[in-house]
Order: structure tokens, then C-alpha cells, then sequence
């Protein structure tokens, strides 16, 4: 089963090296009709603004908002959280698939980006920590009743997921712990049917 | 070199975050708001582009601190700024201005003509120029997180860029099916750090983001850069220069990421006004080229 990685724009090829590493085999995803072709699909780090300007050329947006309605499950870090929070800030449209609220940039500008230690919740195994990256990272300051944190950042939740949808604010793909792109392949497997 | 050292991991990683974009150079907070709507992953703050320091001459410099401000106030996208090579208080000034990359750029007029900035000690990853694999080496040697060609900036012209790429990728080529035993003298040849020339060896690629500049004005020039192994691509005169900046530049964002589709490539080349009148790189003189500064 082909994993699709957002490739639009962003660090694509770092996740679908993680994804491979992992024992999956993933394919980059540019257009509407390569969308289809996947039963998984990865949201990268990058720019929000530049990815969401990429998707609204070709329809891909609508088809990707339509997939996910279907339950395609995905897996957003940094710029993808942006994509899938339902409320950004300040404000930006997004595919709202995730009740967060979500402020761009909020630890600061690039002077800020840092590797911090992350406190991880027992489903994502041992060891119960992880090296986290956040590179001009989004910060989720509103998590929504049916959200399940995975992992913190201090008191942040930084790892979050709903159903067949799960969402870093870090970039697990930039580290060599796999744990959140094999969580996310068992999620996908659980649920493509 | 320390590549696992958090500071540095976090300079490349930002580096990563800007691939498969373009990054435009924009003289005022209005050109920075039509880059960032067009699909900019980043812009470039400066005082004049390219073109036209090439064209009014004098010496360029780092940009005025209230431009750079401004700038940062109205985009979301990461807001680069260019020092002079080796101008260490000028990028001292940048890191303080909290930009999100320095580029120690040959497009301004060189403070040092020996040495380029020790890039370690800051906490802003740097961006810098190259025209071949021992260049690109040294920069990283010194803490570059991401490299560029240089091209030839303000030419319109991507013969330089083009150059550059080929030869930086066939230099890797060659790295990669050298024996152990001549990596040594191919370091010396280089005039490469030894180490950075093993990595090199063993992994095939640079170990930091590289990135095209110099030169492009099309859809079709960016394309190039990225069929040429560019994973990015800067477009400095080529926008704010050309009949219709907001068109144009839409469409070269569209370029890097559609690059390996002729189809889109063609759609996205129609319409789109008269590009920035370019330059023949045969005529200039060696002062003339911006390429040939940086050691």
C-alpha cells in the first residue's frame, strides 16, 4: 500500500525517507489524479501559505478536504498542523479536520527554532521521551474534547490525534526515532479497509 | 564538523522546510506581500536588486535596518537579508534584527577579500554561494546550512547558474566512485576540507540543502535549476524586473514544483508579459562578474 507524501513544497523527501525506512513505500503526490492513486497521505513541514496557494491551482484542496471526509488518514507535522486545525492564528484558511487552534510561529522566528526533549504518552512506546524539533514551529494552544495528546513539549501539546488523523508540531522526520511514522502506518492499516 | 550538534541541526533543518520553493528578492514591504501571495516559501529583504546594482554601481550594502522591519512585519513566510562577504558586524546587526537566514552574498560588494564570516557561533543559519564543489565545502566548512550557486546575478541570463550546477554535480559524481586512497589528493585539488570531502564520497549529495540562484526568469529557467539538481530555487532580478511581477512569479513557484511535468510547464510559461531584458555573459568584463568574488 503506497503512502502519499504533499509534495508541493517542503521537507517531502525527509518524510518519505522516514516513511521508507519504516517499511513503507512512499510516493510523492503533486496533483489531483496522483491523490488517488495513495490510501495514506503525509502533510510535510514547509510553508503553509505556499502549500495552500499549490493546492488551490488544480482543485487539489477540495479533492484532499473530500478524500479526508472519506478517511483517508493523514499525518501533518509543523506546516501541515496549520492545514489541518480547525482555527488558525491569525487567521488562515485550513482543511479544519482536527478541532485545534493553532498560532503560526508562535515560539518565535527562526532565533527560536531548537531540539527540546519531549515527554511522550505510553502509546508511542519506550523510551517515554523524544528528541523534539521545532523549526519556526506552530503551537497548539486549544486542543478539542475528542483529541487525544500523545506527546508535550513542557506543557504544549505537541502530538496529537483524532480518529485516523495524527499531528506533530515538530519534525519527528528530521530525527531518526520512527515511532510517530509507525504509529501512523498502523493507524493506516487499521483503517484502509 | 558537527553535523549532530542541535544549533547546526536546526539551521539545515530550516533549510529542508524551504525545498521544492522559491525564494524572491523584494525591495519593499508592497513586493514582499505580492512574493508571499504569489506562493513564496521566503523573501529576500534588500536595498536594490541585482539589475540594478550592477547597472547604478557604487557600493552595495546590507539593507536599511527600518526596510528589513517592515518587511518582517507583513509576511509570515521566513525573511532573509545578504551581508558582505566576511562583513561580520553586518551579520551580527542581521542576527540581532532576528532575520531568518543571512545570506553572505557576492551580490553586495565584498568587505573582506580574503576571509568569509566563521558561520558556527550564530544561531541564524547562513546561505552562501558557490561555483564548484571545493567553494560550496568551504562555505559549509565555516557553518553554511544551505548552498546556492552563485550564477551570475542581475544577468537575466542562467548560463552561469547552469555552469555552476553541472559542475558541482559532477565533482560529487566524481567523489562518489574515487578510491579511499585518492580522496586525499582530491581534497587538495578541491581545496577542500578533508572530512566534508569523505562525507561527500560516501553519501553522493552535500550535507546541507542545495539550493540555484543567479539568473533565472522563467518558469522554464527554474525548471532547469531543478531538473540540474537544484532543490530550490532563489530568483533575485527575474520577478520585480519583468513586465508583470505577480504573474510571473505565480507561475515560477508552479515551476518548482511541476518541474518534471512539460504539460504544466507550458501552461504555466503562456501569458505571462515580457521577461526582464537579460544580458550576454560574453560581454561582460571579469570585474563585471559578481560570480568571481567570494574565496
Amino acid at each position: 500500500m503506497p503512502v502519499g507524501v504533499l509534495a508541493l513544497q517542503g521537507d517531502f523527501d525527509a518524510h518519505a525517507r522516514a516513511l521508507e525506512r519504516a517499511g513503507a513505500s512512499a510516493v510523492p503526490v503533486r496533483t489531483a489524479s496522483e491523490l488517488e492513486g495513495v490510501e495514506a497521505l503525509v502533510i510535510p513541514g514547509g510553508e503553509s501559505t505556499t502549500m495552500l496557494n499549490l493546492l488551490h491551482r488544480d482543485g487539489l484542496f477540495e479533492r484532499l478536504l473530500a478524500r479526508a471526509t472519506e478517511g483517508l488518514p493523514l499525518l501533518g507535522t509543523c506546516a501541515g498542523v496549520v492545514l489541518l486545525a480547525r482555527r488558525v492564528e491569525p487567521p488562515q484558511e485550513s482543511l479544519g479536520l482536527l478541532d485545534l487552534r493553532v498560532q503560526r510561529n508562535a515560539y518565535g522566528r527562526q532565533v527560536a527554532s531548537a531540539v527540546v526533549p519531549l515527554r511522550l504518552a505510553p502509546a508511542l512506546g519506550e523510551p517515554p521521551s523524544a528528541e523534539g524539533v521545532f523549526i519556526r514551529a506552530p503551537r497548539i494552544v486549544e486542543v478539542g474534547p475528542e483529541m487525544e495528546v500523545l506527546a508535550w513539549r513542557d506543557e504544549d501539546p505537541v502530538l496529537v490525534r483524532s480518529g485516523r488523523v495524527l499531528a506533530a508540531t515538530y519534525h519527528p522526520e528530521l530525527t531518526d526515532d520512527l515511532r510517530v511514522h509507525r504509529l501512523f502506518l498502523r493507524m493506516s492499516e487499521q483503517n484502509g479497509g | 564538523m558537527r553535523f549532530d550538534d542541535p544549533q547546526f541541526r536546526v539551521k539545515v533543518g530550516l533549510a529542508e522546510m524551504l525545498k521544492g520553493g522559491v525564494i524572491m528578492d523584494v525591495t519593499t514591504a508592497e513586493q514582499a506581500r505580492i512574493a508571499e501571495a504569489a506562493g513564496a516559501a521566503a523573501v529576500m529583504a534588500l536595498e536594490r536588486v541585482p539589475a540594478d546594482i550592477r547597472s547604478e554601481g557604487g557600493v552595495a550594502r546590507m539593507a536599511a535596518v527600518e526596510k528589513i522591519r517592515e518587511i518582517q512585519e507583513t509576511v509570515s513566510i521566513p525573511v532573509m537579508a545578504k551581508c558582505r562577504i566576511g562583513h561580520v558586524a553586518e551579520a551580527r546587526i542581521l542576527e540581532a534584527l532576528e532575520v531568518d537566514f543571512i545570506d553572505e552574498s557576492e551580490v553586495l560588494t565584498p568587505a573582506d577579500e580574503e576571509n568569509h564570516v566563521n558561520k558556527h557561533p550564530f544561531k541564524v543559519p547562513f546561505v552562501c554561494g558557490c561555483r564548484n564543489l571545493g567553494e560550496a565545502l568551504r562555505r559549509i566548512g565555516e557553518g553554511a546550512a544551505m548552498i546556492r550557486t552563485k550564477g551570475e546575478a542581475g544577468s537575466g541570463n542562467i548560463v552561469e547558474a547552469v555552469r555552476h550546477l553541472r559542475t558541482v554535480g559532477r565533482e560529487i559524481r566524481t567523489l562518489t566512485i574515487l578510491d579511499e586512497h585518492e580522496l586525499m589528493a582530491e581534497a587538495k585539488r578541491l581545496q577542500a576540507p578533508y572530512e566534508l570531502v569523505c562525507w561527500v564520497a560516501e553519501h553522493g549529495r552535500l550535507p546541507v540543502p542545495n539550493f540555484a540562484a543567479g539568473g533565472v526568469a522563467t518558469p522554464a529557467d527554474a525548471a532547469l535549476c531543478m531538473m540540474l539538481g537544484a532543490e530550490s530555487v532563489f530568483v533575485g532580478s527575474g520577478i520585480f524586473k519583468s513586465s508583470d511581477p505577480e504573474v510571473r512569479a505565480r507561475a515560477i513557484v508552479g515551476a518548482v514544483t511541476h518541474w518534471q511535468d512539460p504539460a504544466r510547464l507550458a501552461e504555466l510559461s503562456r501569458g505571462l508579459g515580457d521577461p526582464m531584458s537579460g544580458l550576454d555573459i560574453g560581454k561582460l568584463t571579469p570585474e563585471e562578474m559578481l560570480s568571481r568574488r567570494g574565496w
